[in-house]
């Protein structure tokens, strides 16, 4: 059998799920990387699918990681659950040197299907569903619960756990819950009777769960719609966007209703493409409701001339964009952060956007409650900027919390007893010095503070102005208030190193948990470096001296062209020598073995030969 | 130059309505179209439909693509809030506008590269979502601004100014208005007002989508021989189906014809629309009806006008969206925010 002794390890390992798109696995996976959390060991897993309905393979990952390392770990799989016999080569290929295989063995499989560093471990799936179940449909399902609980049995878990989560699952529908119970058991006995249990990898219960939730990053950002107060939600199908305004629809239906009359406190309509959803977000805005849409690459793509409008009429409008890998169609169902140029330059002429960055459900909550007080604050268009990988997979992340005593920020909007009190009101002069002028809304008074809003440039009191001079002081406003943009939106959070160093990374997103794994393995060869994770565009000036206070600045990000390190180069005025570009894009979430190679790699050229220090 | 403001004398002795509004209140800026625009006597029209029907002038949002067409905002109702948005997408924008606030009125203008070519996907869904609104293009089957480009509606065989054929067939907006569902479709012809205005407060008062397809000859690049877009060939073959009045309030209905020819319908608001049939045959009520005439007549190139469906029980958008009725722009944190208490319970269940 195996030559390479089998792999050991505790609430520390991989496991991987393939199976066939649209088998139901999916819940039953589910229910694995739950049970985990309920041994009071933490899981961070993935969904790796392709752009497609049924047939095709889908994959689910599951770091078991007692440590709390979020991240995808990378490097190969430690138990293989193959379910899937399209994908069967490649997925015993995945397995490390040690790893383990669990497959259906009802039907032989000639010895050269096997690996020899791999531990085999055959269940007769099939046979076990097919002698129990005569409903094809049941049986289909049902085999997903039996192969869990062979793992149970395999992996040393608490069978209760898991009863109690399905008991969870069906309550008051007994009939479902007692069959899937049953599936459990009929999988957890024959492993038990069958095989040598358990094998070297085993969930051990331990404390590092705490009060953390287990959710997506779309559905966070619904609900922080939700509790931002957003009564208009337009958009249009695009993944991995489409369940933000699912989610949204579903939280509305449950917490959105009048309870006397039954009626609606929102309006959520599903446009005829993106130009007509950020249209109506436009719309909506310009009349005073809180208002968002959401898309992905392509539909930031068609929204562009709206975004233009937005700034430069000054509406405000919320994008949430959850990104994947461009250009183009690119690769819809794979992760990357490759919209920051596309997203904060957006639209043609001198325009630029504000961009909000969550490394995780919880601050996807936050960020897109506080986009809604930034938008109408600033009066322009706030992008929430997730990515498919914190926005379609579940992640472990602090409660939710809300102040009860928060108010929301209509920002400067004159009202009729304003207009009547004689306060002057030039739609776009200045008041206040920081470049954001008020605002009135359709319908205020029967006189006082109509003004025609257009696309076009005018003067301070929305007069149609083609001078030279009346359309820079207009421009040269907007470049003052994104200016005062700087210190509204989150700022940087900066983690220094151990020790002083001449080092620092800035990083932003969902590359947050591998970034932190990261600096753990740099320190473990010796790499110290200080942390910056931005927030949030336009930067907070703790970028720019972050970045002067440091001899050499990583800048790691997901996507091929360094589009965060472009940023910070163009809008401070660095020299592009002192950032380092650490680039993950191939479409799979970035890893801390990558970070800490490509850093250490570099790290140790320097110490090698030291580089003639740069002219900053 | 559409900054200069008209002065704001008033003759002590011109006509008040209801409200004690002019016309003088329903003005916007002096129009910068060309002299002799059908699009000025489009203003004109919306100036006379809201004055008669006493609207305040401030609770009408006036929304606008981009085109000749779409500056005439600024001309009319003065005291509104205008929006000139982005060309093809005022559907969109006033879809939006429309939910943020059921209680203003919503005038769309539009034009005919506007709603039949760049937005001719955007008119088709806003009708579709039966959006409570007047929807107004203003149809002369150029692109004026640009200097006498062919618009999508311009017929098959008309010649441009150029003396370039038109080969492409035409977009009849009307009969795509029927087609989707527009509860009020109606057409008329810039050079009569008489039909207009009465037209155009027929469907202000209606509740759903109202979709008025107006006839507006270019006077600088559509109106010359050869053009089916022109006043001589439009007043040629101009057919009316009925002629409207539009009472409100307790007006007795005074009618000085026929009673055989004349026909009330009364909208949800309680507005009755008094019609009188000039083609005896056409039963505005008819969908199905409406789409046959209209092709039957436009066969034989004529151009009928008049109020040609009406669907007096319409419902809208805020209707099928079940939209709780006070404007939701005006809810507060305390109507929309569900509290730490209920996210506790999400938390838990995320555990």
């Amino acid at each position: 059998m195996s030559q390479q002794a089998p792999l050991s390890s505790v609430n520390d390992f991989v496991v991987r799920f393939a199976n066939v798109n649209g088998s139901g696995s999916a819940s039953a996976n589910e229910l694995f990387a739950r049970a985990v959390l309920r041994h009071g060991v933490p899981v961070s897993p993935r969904n790796i699918f392709p752009s497609n309905i049924q047939g095709l393979p889908t994959w689910y990952e599951v770091r078991v990681t007692e440590a709390g390392h979020l991240g995808a770990r990378g490097g190969g799989t430690d138990l293989m659950v193959a379910m899937n016999p399209q994908t069967w080569d490649k997925d015993v290929a995945g397995i490390v040197p040690g790893g383990y295989l669990f497959y259906d063995s009802t039907k032989p499989m000639p010895s050269t299907k096997f690996r020899e560093d791999v531990n085999v471990i055959g269940v007769p799936l099939t046979a076990i569903t097919n002698s129990t179940y005569s409903d094809p449909r049941q049986r289909q399902l049902f085999k997903n619960i039996i192969y869990l609980g062979a793992l149970s049995a395999l992996l040393e878990m608490d069978p209760k756990l898991i009863e109690q989560l399905i008991g969870e699952q069906y309550k008051g529908k007994e009939k479902l819950l007692s069959s899937n119970v049953h599936a459990l058991h009929l999988g957890r006995d024959w492993a038990l009777q069958n095989l040598k249990c358990p094998i070297g990898l085993r969930i051990r219960k331990a404390d590092k769960v705490g009060d953390r939730i287990f959710l997506e990053g779309n559905n966070a950002a619904a609900l922080g719609a939700v509790y931002g107060g957003a009564t208009v939600c337009a958009w249009y199908p695009i993944t991995p966007s489409s369940s933000v305004a699912e989610a949204f629809t579903n939280h509305c239906k449950k917490l959105r209703h009048d309870p006397e009359t039954g009626q609606a406190k929102y309006a959520i309509v599903q446009a005829e493409d993106e130009l007509a959803s950020i249209g109506m977000v436009v719309g909506a805005s310009w009349n005073g409701a809180r208002a968002f849409t959401t898309t992905s690459g392509p539909g930031v793509s068609l929204m562009t001339e709206f975004i233009g409008l937005s700034y430069f009429a000054e509406i405000p409008a919320v994008i949430m964009n959850v990104q994947r890998a461009g250009p183009s169609t690119g690769m819809p169902t794979r992760t990357q952060q490759c919209d920051l140029i596309a997203c904060g330059y957006a639209s043609h002429g001198d325009t630029k956007h504000v961009m909000l960055f969550p490394e995780d459900p919880a601050e996807a909550f936050e960020f897109a409650a506080a986009s809604f007080d930034l938008a109408e604050r600033l009066q322009t268009t706030v992008f929430l900027m997730l990515d498919l990988d914190i926005g379609m997979n579940q992640r472990l992340c602090r409660p939710l919390k809300w102040d009860d005593a928060r108010q929301y920020d209509r920002g400067k909007v004159m009202t009729a007893e304003m207009l009547d009190e004689g306060r002057d009101f030039g739609r776009y002069l200045d008041v206040d010095g920081d470049g954001i002028p008020f605002r009135t809304l359709p319908g205020t008074h029967p006189t006082k503070g109509s003004y025609f809003t257009r696309g076009t440039s005018r003067d301070r009191y929305a007069r149609y102005s083609e001078e030279g001079a009346v359309y820079a002081d207009n421009v040269q406003r907007l470049l003052r208030k994104f200016q005062t943009a700087q210190d509204m939106v989150p700022r940087p959070l900066q983690a220094n190193a151990a020790k002083p160093t001449k080092y620092g990374v800035i990083y932003f997103g969902s590359t947050a948990p591998a970034m932190d794994e990261a600096i753990e393995l740099l320190e473990a060869r010796g790499h110290q470096l200080d942390r910056l994770r931005i927030r949030a565009f336009p930067f907070h000036s703790s970028v720019a001296s972050f970045v002067a206070e440091h001899d050499f600045v990583y800048v790691v990000e997901q996507n091929r062209d360094a589009q965060l390190r472009q940023l910070i180069v163009t809008e401070n005025g660095i020299d592009p020598v002192r950032l380092v570009p650490i680039l993950h894009y191939d479409g799979t979430p970035i890893t801390a073995r990558f970070i800490a190679e490509a850093i250490g790699t570099h790290q140790d050229q320097i110490k090698v030969t030291p580089l003639r220090k740069a002219v900053s | 130059m559409t900054y200069i403001a008209k002065p704001k004398f008033q003759h002590p002795g011109i006509k008040k309505n209801a409200l004690g509004y002019s016309h003088r209140d329903y003005e916007g800026k002096i129009s910068t179209l060309c002299a002799g625009c059908g699009h000025d006597s489009i203003t004109a029209s919306i100036i006379e439909a809201c004055f008669e029907l006493s609207i305040e002038p401030h609770r009408v949002a006036k929304i606008s693509g981009i085109g000749c067409s779409s500056k005439t905002p600024d001309y009319f109702l003065g005291n509104s809030h205008g929006f000139n948005t982005v060309h093809g997408r005022m559907p969109s924008v006033l879809t939006g506008a429309n939910l943020a606030n059921r209680e203003l009125i919503y005038l769309g203008v539009s034009g005919d590269g506007d709603s039949a070519s760049i937005g001719f996907g955007q008119f088709a869904h806003a009708i579709r979502r039966g959006v409570n609104m007047t929807y107004i293009v203003e149809n002369n089957g150029v692109y004026g601004l640009t200097k006498g480009q062919f618009s999508a509606t311009a017929d098959r065989g008309s010649k441009s100014k150029k003396g370039v054929t038109n080969t492409d067939n035409p977009i009849d907006l009307v009969g795509i208005a029927l087609q989707l569902g527009a509860t009020y479709v109606a057409r008329s012809f810039s050079g009569d007002k008489k039909q207009l205005v009465p037209i155009i407060e027929g469907a202000i008062r209606h509740k759903g989508a109202a979709f008025i397809d107006v006839i507006s000859p270019c006077i600088a690049f559509n109106n010359h021989a050869g053009s089916t877009k022109s006043f001589d060939y439009v007043r040629e073959h101009n057919d009316a189906v009925n002629r409207l009045d539009v009472l409100t309030g307790r007006d007795p209905i005074e009618i000085d014809q026929d009673p055989g020819t004349v026909q009330i319908v009364e909208q949800h608001d309680g507005s009755r629309l008094a019609l009188r049939k000039l083609d005896a045959d056409y039963d505005p009520h008819d969908r199905l009806g409406a789409m046959t005439f209209l092709q039957k007549h436009s066969a034989q190139g004529q151009i009928v006008t008049g109020l040609l469906y009406v669907d007096p029980e319409a419902d809208d958008l805020h209707s099928h969206l079940n939209t709780v009725e006070r404007p939701l722009n005006r809810l507060e944190a305390a109507d929309l925010c569900p509290g730490q208490s209920v996210l506790d319970k999400i938390n838990a269940s995320l555990r």
